[in-house]
């Protein structure tokens, strides 16, 4: 589909937000939460927070809720009756403000989470979205979207991607099915835009290594102990990594209640040490080194092998958010440039 | 700095240690936890302000265990972790020597446990004045406020655990969250479950934490868990007349009692 | 309006308080029904986290009781119980839940009076503080997608 390009100012993003509440539909937007900002559920456009280079965390939950019922059961009479979820009650839901390397995480996950079998929570939630993405005016240090394919005005995965052109106007590009009935139902939002590049109003983001060099130099260290011991001798093994992260996928599965009760899936990292365990006591991952290369391994060998696409971003939250400065860039640059 | 520098090369050089855990620079010029093993590597190591992790979280770690002996980079909160760790016979006399950067930056090798243990005694172990103002604040909230404040607070917890790794007392290699037979402590990051986890994890640190702060500045979404652990470290000193992380031998506070402990609730 | 009849649950101590209560009944003292005793070795054995699952399985109110100090059957259990309870009836007040709703007691096996009487004032005082909403609200799943 060709895009459309059109202009908006902020005043008309606040009557866009009161439409999308009166069709029923749900904002998540950047947010204040204490000193930090995350993604919330918002009413007008004053509630939400547009300067941060990024997120603490991602807005994978609105596809991946960090805790979901994915059924309830009730065991009555020797048999076992099992409610499904009702896809249909799931909120329609626009997600606003992201940045393009999260809109481009969606694709990740949905490589993952329909890739045997469609899941259907999952993709119930992603049909329901729309999503407005906002390029960035700003990068930090942590910021890494150009060596992985992506960019601070990139348009993959969004279905409008705004661009803030002036101090109160801003470029919506109209990208998707979903991003043009946005702009018809507010037809009198949106007027034609001028030949504006965005190029001039988006951050500078050199790419930071050559991503052709890491898959192969992945391989080549996989089997040097020394080199994954060195990198990750730091790393504590919580989940803080896995749980900011837009394309981490990994899950638990636990049954909550008795008689009646749920079974829930929630985030689940492989950085844990018991992750791996089985049942037998046996644990192939028993180092923090061998977790950490399981990390890199699984983002940037397995599933560009097994899905055809990356599993990570360049968005910079797991080295923001990792408490001992795990620097995920830092680290693929010196996989990048290490010398056997 | 230069000392700090200096008295690693002698120590490695010397195989007095195998290894020296300490801080170095790491992203945006912040401090990270480093581990020297060469002594021509020793030139990574700074000290600073800004050098707050308590670097104790690595003697439970077999991955830094294995290296062999440590000399610690210690800051107050580091040295009682260790205490506390050998008074839970975690750590031995084997294990590692700590040494304390001056505000002059000259270095202080404390050799041994009771080397710690006198220098501790030099320390004041009792919550800063800042800290207690704090803890009065929401104490004088009414009952509601805080049930509110608390409630919020843990609606952001996504049970990451990073509380609990960067923690150098929360040593367990199978934490009681990881049980599931039964599941004690729900996995799920709902409502429920994040107040089942912060209560069990402030009691099991009751009389153990050393006030590091390293849990609040690991929680990747802010939840303010100091405010947990300094509440019972006020609670377990005034009752208990006790405070963790000061002597290698110790009457820890949950493990023993006193026949006078003295209560007003029990009917 | 349904009287509103609260659920009280009792961790108590075999030695003690269990046998205590057994001699209420055996006089044929009457004391308030809305109780459900959970029987201990020893009120030691008692996990502090045992006291909030009471609450999210639906209790509204807590009694916990064993022997007297210095009379433990094992010497001292409830010793460790009780630096146990001070210092966790803090963190549950501090945390915003109400610690009115958790009576401790020591009840020893020859005052099945005092099992009544604590039963009875306990059963009182949460009918006045009313059913455990806020922490059932909990129980109800919030924060599952």
């Amino acid at each position: 589909m060709e895009t459309e390009n059109k202009l908006i100012r902020r005043d008309a993003l606040e009557k866009l937000f009161s439409q999308w509440l009166a069709e029923g539909k749900r904002i998540l937007a950047p947010k204040k939460c204490g000193d930090k900002i995350d993604f919330a559920p918002v009413q007008t456009l004053d509630e939400v927070s547009l300067d941060q280079v990024q997120t603490v965390q991602s807005p994978k939950t609105a596809v991946f809720p960090r805790v979901e019922e994915l059924f309830s059961f009730k065991s009555m009479d020797g048999r076992v009756q099992i409610r499904e979820r009702d896809n249909d009650a799931l909120p329609e839901t626009v997600i606003f403000g992201l940045r393009p390397c999260d809109a481009a995480a969606f694709a990740s996950l949905a490589a993952i989470f329909t890739w045997d079998c469609p899941d259907s929570l999952f993709s119930a939630r992603l049909g329901k979205m729309t999503i407005v993405g906002l390029a960035c005016a700003r990068a930090d240090e942590y910021c890494f979207c150009t060596a992985v394919g992506g960019g601070p005005g990139a348009t993959q995965g969004s279905d409008v991607l705004l661009t803030k052109v002036s101090g109160d106007e801003y470029l919506a590009e109209i990208l998707t099915a979903k991003g043009r009935s946005v702009a018809q139902a507010g037809a009198g939002l949106f007027k034609a835009a001028t030949a504006e590049t965005k190029e001039s109003h988006l951050a500078k983001v050199e790419p930071a290594f050559a991503l052709d060099k890491i898959t192969p130099a992945l391989a080549a260290w996989f089997d040097d102990a020394a080199f994954w011991e060195e990198q990750s001798r730091r790393c504590l093994g919580c989940g803080a990594c896995a749980y900011v992260c837009p394309t981490c996928a990994c899950f638990d599965i636990q049954d909550e209640g008795g008689v009646s009760g749920k079974r829930l899936r929630c985030w689940d990292s492989c950085g844990f040490s018991l992750f791996t365990l089985h049942t037998s006591g046996h644990n192939p991952r028993p180092l923090q080194s061998q977790r950490w290369r399981q990390r890199l391994m699984h983002k940037f060998a397995y599933m560009p092998e097994r899905q055809q696409v990356l599993g990570c971003v360049g968005c910079g939250r797991c080295s923001r958010a990792c408490p001992v400065d795990m620097n995920i860039l830092e680290h693929l640059r010196a996989i990048a440039e290490a010398k056997p | 700095m230069d000392a700090l520098k200096n008295k690693a090369r002698e120590l490695l050089a010397a195989k007095t240690v195998q290894v020296v855990i300490g801080y170095g620079r790491g992203s945006g010029g912040a401090a990270r936890a480093v581990f020297v093993r060469e002594a021509s590597k020793a030139d990574t190591l700074v000290f600073d302000d800004g050098c707050r992790q308590n670097l104790a979280v690595y003697l439970m770690k077999p991955e830094v265990r294995k290296l062999g002996k440590a000399a610690l980079v210690a800051i107050p909160s580091t040295l009682r972790a260790v205490l506390q760790l050998a008074a839970e016979n975690q750590v031995g006399e084997h294990d590692l020597l700590a040494l304390v950067v001056t505000p002059a930056g000259e270095v202080v090798q404390l050799a041994t446990l009771q080397a710690i243990e006198a220098h501790v005694a030099s320390l004041d172990p009792d919550l800063s004045t800042a800290e207690k103002e704090e803890l009065k604040k929401y104490e004088a909230l009414s009952l509601e406020q805080r049930r509110q404040f608390w409630q919020e607070q843990f609606s952001r917890c996504l049970k990451c655990y990073a509380c609990r790794a960067a923690c150098p007392l929360c040593y367990c290699s199978r934490c009681t969250v990881e049980c599931n037979q039964p599941q004690w402590i729900p996995v799920p990051a709902h409502d429920l479950g994040n107040l089942e986890w912060n209560v069990m994890r402030a009691m099991h640190l009751a009389g153990r934490c050393v006030n590091c702060g390293d849990c609040h500045r690991a929680c990747p979404v802010g939840i303010p868990l100091y405010l947990l652990n300094q509440k019972l470290i006020s609670d377990v000193f005034a009752n208990f007349n006790f405070r963790s992380g000061m002597a290698v031998k110790t009457d820890n506070a949950m493990s023993t009692f006193k026949p006078n402990d003295s209560e007003d609730f029990i009917r | 309006m349904s009287e509103f009849s609260p659920k009280i649950v009792a961790f108590v101590c075999n030695w003690c308080t269990y046998a205590g209560a057994d001699l209420t009944g055996t006089s044929r003292m009457k004391y308030s029904p809305q109780v459900s005793i959970i029987r201990f070795p020893c009120t030691g054995r008692i996990d502090f986290m045992l006291l909030l699952k009471a609450f999210a399985n639906g209790a509204d109110g807590i009694i916990v009781s064993g022997c007297h100090p210095n009379d433990c059957h094992y010497s001292s259990g409830n010793f460790h119980a009780r630096r146990r309870w001070i210092v966790f009836r803090g963190l549950l007040d501090f945390l915003g839940i109400d610690v009115r709703r958790v009576q401790f007691s020591w009840v020893s096996a020859a005052e099945g009076a005092k099992w009544a009487q604590l039963v009875d004032a306990t059963a009182g005082n949460i009918r006045q503080l009313g059913p455990f909403s806020d922490y059932q609200r909990l129980r109800r799943g919030l924060g599952v997608g």
